[in-house]
């Protein structure tokens, strides 16, 4: 086995843009669910709304990579504006089947034949990194040491990607511990409570779905700098994925969610590497080299599920959460 | 207003009303005036009120049966429910239609029958979530501190005093979900006082709470009433009712059927029956046709 590649592609992940993107996707997750009590289970469709707009802004409008990153925020606030109206004033349960379905149906607007010209369909969209690699202020060379060597493309993303994800959890720490943030809480723990009080609980549920829903698209146009934008990324397991970086870190917390995001993607990552090498040197018996590529899924789900068991509030949640748990 | 010492040395307010002591009667100075509430769920008539004003600066309290539609009867004037037809107001002002969280920043607050603390917020975090106009409950304020720290600190010493007052300050950094049932009423209490309200709503503000603990809500209750707040409260406690209230307002079959200071409720037949337990076999259903309602 070639202990050196495993661990250098598994040290790779830790700032991956796949890693960071899921840290901002969780990141929005947290202010859904963790904060406000939202239940959003269509967080791909915020990442994919991010994407596309971004991708769409370049290749068919022309736009600068920036001018398309906002066009990509934009997009997410009004997909939030468009899911919340109809289903914010109803339970939390309701928000989550809507979340889901308005996700999907996105996923396969993108996906049809009908405006192909623009979405790509099937073939997704590419070749639209122009502006952005001419905005690059690295000269050409390598930078980085060890397994974390990249060239000047690569390097520009991850200082982008990490600025953001530094950024979004500075905002969303600023935001949680302002007397917004109090009624936002307050929102999750009672909403009738806080409409008592006097709070327009329809209006701060509608920011904080806003908020959560633009930190998730800056996860998708992260995703998306480097590689291509392909429907088949936007998924429901996509959703789901971003949920176990979510309570892996801890709900309710800011950095939670970036640890989350940063095991999750690690751990993906060594045991895909780690597996087949298993396999192919003898060592797991029974199972076929793709067969151990799925069973990093298996493991992923067993130790969510003794992680829900034995710490249901995350690795950074607040204990004293649990004792009170409904 | 005269004030007289009742057997219990409660000060209660008098002189509350004009004319005739009936269902609808006129008052000195109302803060709510209700008119043509109807309520309807499904084939059962909830609350239908003809007319009905609550006296300001006194403490009224709202009997009646199981199902008299007393709690449907605070959510429509609070806001939390719409009723099918009817107007009132809210000091001078039409608030028929208005939502919830609107009718708060007037002035009128309430509580829940079945308390709702916010579990996983402090208890101080609960309390200054009560208070009205903050600068930095806006979300773009909210991201400069410096906008909204002065005033979340003025908040918090008001929060503070209140809670020395209701005896919680040294749980202030307690999840309010570790509060006994008690001690979350005082908390919801407290919290509805943050806002400075003119009119507090309390929904059997003494269910679920140990004796202890009653004696010491009441006088919050009496209290309220010195700092020149209005209180209305629904209760099933006729003790407590006859203990503390200057006005009692007595619904059955989402009807009023009776009101008037206490000790003269007390007396009428309909009320007797229903809590005092002298024909416990008679249905009080019956009482809204015996006692003739005035229309006007």
């Amino acid at each position: 086995m070639d202990w050196g590649s495993i661990l250098s592609n598994t040290a790779q992940s830790l700032l991956s843009p796949a890693t960071m993107a899921f840290a901002l996707a969780a990141l929005g997750l947290a202010v859904h669910f963790g904060f406000a009590g939202l239940l959003n289970f269509g967080i791909a469709g915020f990442m994919a709304v991010g994407a596309y707009g971004y991708a769409i802004s370049i290749l068919t409008f022309g736009l600068p990579w920036w001018g398309a990153a906002l066009v990509g925020l934009g997009a997410s606030v009004v997909f939030a504006i468009i899911m919340g109206v109809p289903t914010l004033r109803l339970r939390g349960d309701y928000l989550a089947i809507v979340t889901i379905a308005a996700a999907e149906i996105l996923r396969l607007l993108f996906l049809t034949t009908a405006f192909e010209e623009v979405t790509g369909s099937a073939d997704g969209l590419f070749g639209y990194h122009a502006s952005f690699r001419a905005s690059n202020p690295f000269p050409e060379g390598t930078y980085g040491f060890g397994p974390w060597t990249y060239n000047e493309v690569e390097f520009w993303v991850l200082v982008i990607g990490l600025v953001l994800v530094a950024l979004a959890a500075l905002f969303v720490w600023r935001l949680m511990h302002s007397p917004w943030g109090r009624v936002i809480k307050g929102i999750r723990e009672d909403e009738d409570a806080v409409r008592a009080l006097g709070k327009n609980v329809f209006a701060y549920k509608m920011q904080a779905l806003i908020i959560g829903g633009v930190i998730a698209a800056v996860g998708g146009i992260v995703y998306a700098l480097p590689s291509a934008v392909n429907p088949n990324v936007y998924v429901t397991s996509l959703t789901f994925f971003v949920w176990t970086a979510l309570l892996l870190g801890g709900a309710a917390t800011v950095f939670g969610p970036l640890l989350g995001a940063v095991l999750f993607w690690v751990l993906q990552s060594f045991l895909s590497n780690l597996l087949p090498a298993l396999v192919s040197s003898g060592l797991l018996p029974m199972v076929s080299s793709q067969q151990a590529a799925t069973l990093r899924f298996v493991l992923v789900g067993l130790g969510l599920v003794l992680l829900v068991i034995f710490r249901p509030q995350g690795i950074l949640g607040d204990k004293r959460e649990l004792t009170f748990v409904k | 207003m005269s004030s007289n010492s009742s057997p219990e040395k409660v000060q209660k307010t008098t002189g509350l009303h004009v004319g005739t002591i009936e269902p609808g009667v006129k008052k000195v100075d109302a803060i709510i005036s209700m008119d043509h509430v109807h309520r309807q769920f499904g084939g059962l008539t909830a609350v239908d009120v003809e007319h009905l004003e609550i006296p300001r600066g006194a403490i009224t309290a709202l009997i009646g049966p199981n199902g008299a539609g007393k709690t449907t009867l605070f959510n429509l004037l609070t806001g939390f429910d719409k009723p099918d037809t009817g107007e009132w107001t809210f000091d001078g002002r039409n608030i028929a239609g208005v939502p919830a969280f609107k009718l708060a920043q007037m002035g009128q607050v309430r509580t829940f029958q079945l308390t709702k603390a916010l579990g996983l917020l402090t208890v101080l975090e609960n309390m200054k979530l009560g208070a009205k106009n903050q600068k930095g409950e806006s979300f773009l304020r909210s991201l400069f501190p410096f906008l909204w720290k002065k005033q979340d600190d003025e908040i918090a010493e008001k929060a503070m005093r209140l809670l020395t007052k209701f005896k919680l300050d040294a749980k202030k950094d307690d999840f309010a979900a570790s509060l006994s049932g008690g001690q979350r009423k005082l908390l919801e209490m407290a919290r509805a006082l943050m806002s400075d309200p003119e009119l507090v709503m309390l929904d059997e503000p003494m269910a679920g709470v140990n004796p202890a603990l009653t004696q010491s809500l009441l006088d919050h209750i009496l209290d309220l009433k010195k700092e020149g707040m209005t209180v209305l409260f629904v209760e099933h406690d006729m003790h407590m009712v006859s203990h503390i209230a200057d006005w009692v307002v007595v619904l059955a079959e989402g009807r009023v059927v009776a009101e008037g200071p206490p000790t003269e409720v007390m007396k009428n037949p309909a009320v007797i029956d229903a809590y005092l337990g002298s024909h416990q076999d008679v249905d009080l259903g019956t009482v809204t046709g015996r006692i003739p309602k005035i229309s006007e």
